[in-house]
């Protein structure tokens, strides 16, 4: 599976990079994640409670990052299991290109493998999940850096836990006028943990 | 006596509804031993991973786990693989390769779905949630899915026991015939098909209960087969070496099986070694996405074919080169499929004089592919009418037209096939006439019009299929590779009371034996149909089977019974003679009377079975008491069911969408016992057909091994709302080699239907320029066919 995105952030290209350094904001942030701990500056152990169609199960994995450029650009790569429900592996290259009014923009291109039951049962359904997931993420890492997510207050509010994670479809971030905060390396690891 | 109502031919109600109905069957779920515990199969994720480390450690922690096992513990055990029912010699005359099917995984798997591990456990759930705590340390591994890109150089191996992923190369026919054939022709046809892949989709999930009694050294598997002795057989001698005697196999009701329960699955033989390991019962029942990843698989054909005419129509030669699809290991019957019961068809109803068919079997990272109702004949059966259907169009040629002239004259039987069969009979321009007829073909040109200014596009398609049922003449079939026997056994006991029990090897789930049998038993012993019960799918009631699979049931099945019943009324013509005090020569037997010919002297089969087991006035000198026969049949030859499908389609040119507005079977069953039983079974048939034609597709990802269709969202299976109302009817030719006269019914929907569902969607959609198609005709795919015909017309 391809996903390829990008966003527009309302913060410098050197401050969405340092925003990836707080795993606990992001754990708060990330829909039904249950830890997130930083096991060295290149690795990230998560544990999710995710929903995707029928498919409701907890994902451990490891997140890895690869080839930094500090602040440009990075690879992650991603590798999950949940027994019986599948696994997820994945990678992504992340570029973030600072823009001229001071913001930046964080591309990613997204390459995933499902497997197992979610594979069978969710394969339809992924993509639309994950969109809806980082939009959730999105929603709430800006209401916890004390923004308001514009034009998608009632998504966002809907989004502080689960509730919305299994409905697909929804808006995509790129379409929003919200004041994105986060680096492009939580938006890859919440797409890649949600395509779980 | 048979009455009226239930004598041969006639549409008996089924006894078997009864308990359908009111909810009194009895399938395997349905059964529960004392001490049960349930059993977990971890699966492979991966399409292929080689297996470093397994733990279990955490699941045998976990709450209410009894055991764990692995492949290492079945292999401590000295337990052997699954073995291969059927074994195909390579064109350079070695034996096809054969590599190793573990009953659970050793040191690799396969495909998603390969069973990894078992979990047992005080109840299912707690064994499922154990089964997640099973740490496997994967190495991942590049997979194939497609039969063609698996034999292309540098693709993943599957098996390296198997180079190039290649299990054989079969062929059949005289290759330079059919190139002489080709050099002469006026025309040839040309075309490249896809028989797609499809899941069974059986209604009751597989499942086995398995038990082992200390006392008695005695194991119980009762478990959703088609075939019990043939799984007590696989399993006890080559799987688990046990003594077949202390192995009893029960298939009880089961809810469809159309192929996929025919074969010997690792569920059965792991659970089975278990209980005795665990020393309690034990119940697995798949869910349905096991169903849809573990259940063999059908079809997964690729094909380029040929067809060489003269000018006049008449066909001269066929080539057909088809890579089959076998999945990762050899299910029982997979060689044979794609072969025996392939290349041998490709006659079809017509006196092609030189054919040859080249099959390369091909091992790939998806589930095993074997039998699914048809077996090879509708692959054949869609190779030989798509040519047929294309040079008709290309010669602009009727399409009755080009078939009739090419038919097997009806007065040429028994007619050799260059292809190794031997029709017996058959009437082909019978079933044609009167499918036409009953299909009102000559309507159908105004049908067009009436739909064309609706903006439907109408089109109506043709199939003149032919099947080799009654599997089959045992000498022929070891000859071929099968490494089993193909007779069946039946079994006729007479109560004291003149009550009937008949045990029978064949196995009923879903056909109807327990009344069409019934029907045959009480119309030849004069017995009333009540009186006459019958009993299959028991190894400790029923002396010997080989089961049902290849519409095989009535022709040899039923024919066991026959000759058990001969013997039975041989047996009561001594009784007979003695106690009308008559010579044996003299005594008739007429419909449950024994009579001295010429006279009123009469006796009753009732009076006979009474006299048999109350021997006072009884020739005890030189008969023995009693009245139960047993009786082996093994056919002579395989049946020729045949007959004419005639489909018309509506289409929507805007979406695709394609409609079955009308359909027409015409068949030739041989002899018909019950009409509205065997009309069941062309109508479940055609269901099967048309759903492959317009909407089943099992799909693995081509990049990733991921079975990607496995629910009923991805997964189409046909509803009633696809289908329309089914114009059926017969015209029978009995078969000249079997007792009853009769062909096989169970196949034929399936077989005939595909392609005269294809041909009238690109019958309908030529005057757009559409000239192909594949299965399934989704309405995506229409649509894109359209939008290509009319692109490359407007280039």
């Amino acid at each position: 599976m391809e996903l390829k995105n990008e966003q527009r952030l309302p913060v410098s290209r050197q401050k969405a990079w340092e925003a990836l350094n707080d795993p606990d904001v992001l754990a708060a942030c990330i829909p039904g994640c249950e830890s997130l701990e930083r096991v060295d500056d290149h690795n990230y152990d998560a544990t999710v409670n995710t929903k995707v169609g029928p498919v409701k199960a907890r994902f451990t994995g490891r997140v890895t990052l690869e080839n930094l450029q500090p602040p440009e650009s990075y690879t992650l790569s991603f590798e999950g299991n949940s027994g019986q429900a599948g696994f997820a592996r994945g990678s992504a290259d992340v570029y973030l290109d600072e823009e001229p009014d001071g913001g930046c923009r964080v591309r990613y291109d997204v390459s995933a493998t499902v497997g197992g039951k979610l594979a069978q049962l969710g394969s339809r359904l992924v993509k639309g999940a994950a969109e809806k997931n980082a939009s959730e993420f999105f929603g709430n890492f800006t209401r916890h850096l004390g923004g308001e997510p514009e034009g998608a207050a009632e998504e966002a509010a809907a989004g502080s836990g689960q509730a919305a994670q299994a409905e697909g479809g929804g808006d995509s971030p790129r379409t929003g006028y919200w004041p994105w905060v986060a680096g492009g390396a939580v938006v890859v690891l919440v797409i890649i943990i949600l395509l779980l | 006596m048979a009455t009226a109502e239930t004598g041969i031919g006639k549409a008996a109600k089924r006894k078997e509804d009864r308990r359908f109905l009111t909810g009194e069957g009895r399938y395997t779920d349905d059964i529960d031993l004392p001490g049960q515990v349930y059993a977990c199969f971890l699966r492979s994720p991966h399409a292929h991973a080689r297996i470093n480390r397994i733990d279990t450690g955490p699941a045998r922690e976990a709450p209410g786990v009894v055991a764990v096992y692995t492949g290492d513990d079945l292999a401590a055990d000295g337990v052997g693989g699954i073995p291969c029912g059927w074994q195909i010699t390579d064109v350079d005359g070695q034996p096809m390769k054969e590599p190793a099917h573990p009953a659970l995984a050793q040191g690799k798997v396969r495909y998603v779905g390969d069973q990894v591990a078992v979990v047992i456990a005080e109840s299912y759930h707690q064994a499922k949630d154990a089964a997640e705590r099973i740490d496997v340390d994967y190495d991942i591994l590049d997979a194939v899915v497609s039969p063609a890109e698996a034999l292309e150089e540098g693709r993943p191996q599957v098996h390296d026991e198997a180079p190039g992923n290649q299990c054989y190369v079969w062929e059949l026919g005289d290759g330079d015939a059919v190139d002489d054939a080709f050099n002469r022709a006026a025309h040839v046809t040309r075309l490249d098909l896809v028989n797609q892949r499809l899941a069974p989709n059986a209604i009751e999930p597989r499942a086995a209960v398995a038990s082992y009694s200390r006392g008695e050294d005695q194991y119980t598997l009762y478990t959703t087969s088609q075939n019990p002795h043939v799984t007590r057989l696989l399993m006890s001698a080559f799987v688990l070496n046990l003594p077949e005697h202390k192995v009893r196999v029960v298939a009880p009701d089961v809810g469809g099986g159309f192929g996929s329960k025919i074969f010997h699955y690792a569920e059965e033989a792991v659970l089975t070694w278990a209980s005795r390991k665990v020393g309690r019962p034990i119940k697995w029942t798949a869910e349905r996405v096991e169903s849809f990843m573990s259940d063999a698989h059908g079809r997964d054909h690729v094909t380029h074919a040929e067809l060489a005419m003269d000018d006049s129509g008449k066909f001269l030669g066929m080539r057909v080169n088809t890579k089959a699809n076998l999945g990762a290991y050899l299910s029982t019957f997979a060689p044979s499929v794609p072969t025996i019961l392939y290349g041998t068809l490709l006659a079809g109803q017509y006196t092609t004089p030189a054919i040859h068919c080249r099959v390369t079997g091909v091992f790939t990272n998806t589930a095993p592919v074997d039998a699914y109702r048809g077996a090879g004949r509708p692959e054949a059966t869609y190779v030989v009418e798509r040519l047929v259907s294309a040079a008709a169009r290309e010669m602009g040629m009727d399409q009755a037209e080009i078939r009739r002239r090419n038919f097997i004259p009806r007065d040429a039987f028994p007619y050799q096939t260059p292809v190794a069969l031997t029709y017996d009979v058959g009437d082909y321009d019978a079933t044609l006439t009167e499918a036409m007829r009953m299909a009102d073909v000559d309507g159908f040109e105004a049908r067009r019009k009436e739909a064309q200014a609706r903006g439907k596009y109408r089109g109506i398609g043709y199939s003149t299929y032919i099947e080799a049922c009654g599997l089959a003449p045992s000498n022929i079939a070891g000859a071929l590779g099968a490494r089993a026997g193909l007779f069946e056994a039946g079994e006729v006991r007479l109560h004291p009371t003149g009550k009937v029990t008949v045990f029978t090897g064949s196995h009923s789930h879903g056909q109807g034996h327990e009344t069409t049998f019934a029907q045959i038993v009480a119309s030849r012993l004069g017995v009333p149909y009540e009186d006459v019960d019958v009993v299959h799918g028991d190894t400790d009631r029923i002396a010997f089977g080989m089961g049902t699979y290849g519409s095989r049931s009535l022709a040899v099945g039923g024919s066991a019974i026959m000759k058990a019943l001969d013997k039975v009324i041989d047996k009561g013509r001594k009784i007979a003679a003695h106690m009308l005090e008559a010579a044996e020569q003299d005594i008739e037997y007429d419909d449950g009377t024994y009579r001295v010919a010429g006279t009123d002297k009469e006796i009753s089969m009732g009076e006979i079975a009474f006299s048999a087991y109350v021997p006072h006035n009884y020739p005890l000198e030189q008969l023995e008491p009693g009245l139960d026969e047993n009786a082996f049949y093994d056919p002579t030859n395989f049946t020729y069911p045949a007959g004419s499908h005639i489909c018309e389609v509506e289409v929507d040119p805007d979406t695709g969408k394609v409609e079955v507005v009308n359909f027409t079977a015409v068949d030739d069953f041989g002899n018909v016992i019950n009409p509205m039983i065997v009309e069941g079974q062309v109508h479940g048939g055609l269901a099967q057909g048309i759903g492959q034609a317009l909407l089943e597709q099992c799909i693995y990802d081509p990049d990733s091994g991921q079975l990607v269709t496995g629910t009923y969202m991805d997964y189409i299976m046909p509803r009633a709302d696809d289908l329309p109302s089914f114009r059926v009817g017969t015209q029978n030719t009995p078969c000249t080699h079997n007792p009853l006269g009769v062909k096989g019914c169970g196949e034929a929907g399936t077989i005939g239907s595909p392609p005269a569902v294809i041909d009238a969607i690109i019958d309908a959609l030529s005057p757009l320029g559409v000239r192909h198609l594949d299965m399934p005709a989704t309405p995506v795919r229409v649509w894109q066919a359209i939008q290509d015909a009319q692109g490359s017309r407007a280039a």
